[in-house]
């Protein structure tokens, strides 16, 4: 199973209930395809970087698509054709979510370990004045 | 703990460089240590233009990490995303 993250542009011209309608009518492209919608983000109008065409803001919504990749082709002939669809990405993110799962994973397991090792550490000083021959044979062997 | 000392690491590589550096005054003071280590960023998000707009100076040009001090691993990250954002017209691919 792919992760896909699709960006897409609709023109500013185009009405709010008339994105709505070209909204779920690609999503349905996807879903109809066998693709699962994991999420739909309307970023809303935003400032575009540099004009294109002729326009100089525009609505973005990006949809994250679970699926084979084979439905991403569809949802993308859906949006060349589709005028009001000024620009469009899309991008595969699952490797790099499970590469940044990996690091989350391994940053919590490192801290555990500093975290263990400083736990270990600390509760050896509160011992030694009940008298605790072996850790202060220990603390003395680490002093000298 | 652990990624502190890795900072340190990192700086020792390319402490000479911006210590000795004399056309210093083109660019803002230099962070010594990589920002996307030290907030434990994972993945660079290409949609979010802020973040990625104060990595790219003037010109528009990806800000070198000789300058910003981004460690390689988040360098690469950071430039992959600005080149998204170009294309999806979150950042300019010039500036004038």
């Amino acid at each position: 199973m792919r992760v896909y993250e699709v960006l897409f542009i609709v023109a500013p011209n185009i009405e709010e209930s008339d994105i709505d309608t070209l909204v779920t009518q690609l999503s349905d492209v996807a879903t109809n395809q066998g693709a699962h919608i994991a999420k739909i983000d309307r970023m809303g109008r935003r400032r575009l970087a540099y004009p294109i065409g002729k326009f100089n803001d525009g609505h973005y919504v990006v949809f994250t698509i679970e699926g084979t990749g084979a439905e991403i082709a569809e949802v993308e002939r859906r949006m060349r054709v589709t005028d009001a669809v000024i620009r469009y990405i899309t991008i595969r993110i699952d490797e790099d979510l499970k590469r940044a799962e990996k690091f989350r994973v391994r940053r919590v397991a490192r801290a555990a370990a500093t975290a263990g090792s400083r736990r270990g550490r600390r509760p050896a000083e509160p011992v030694l004045p009940i008298g605790n021959d072996e850790e202060d044979g220990d603390e003395e062997g680490a002093d000298l | 703990m652990s990624s502190e000392q890795r900072d340190h690491g990192r700086r020792d590589d390319r402490g000479g460089r911006q210590g000795g550096g004399q056309g210093g005054r083109r660019f803002i003071r230099a962070r010594k240590s990589c920002r996307f280590c030290a907030d434990k960023v994972d993945y660079i998000d290409y949609k979010d233009g802020r973040l990625l707009g104060s990595y790219i100076p003037e010109r528009g040009k990806i800000l070198p990490r000789r300058i910003s001090g981004t460690c390689a691993p988040h360098q690469r990250m950071l430039a992959t995303a600005i080149k998204r954002a170009r294309n999806a017209a979150i950042l300019p691919f010039t500036l004038d």
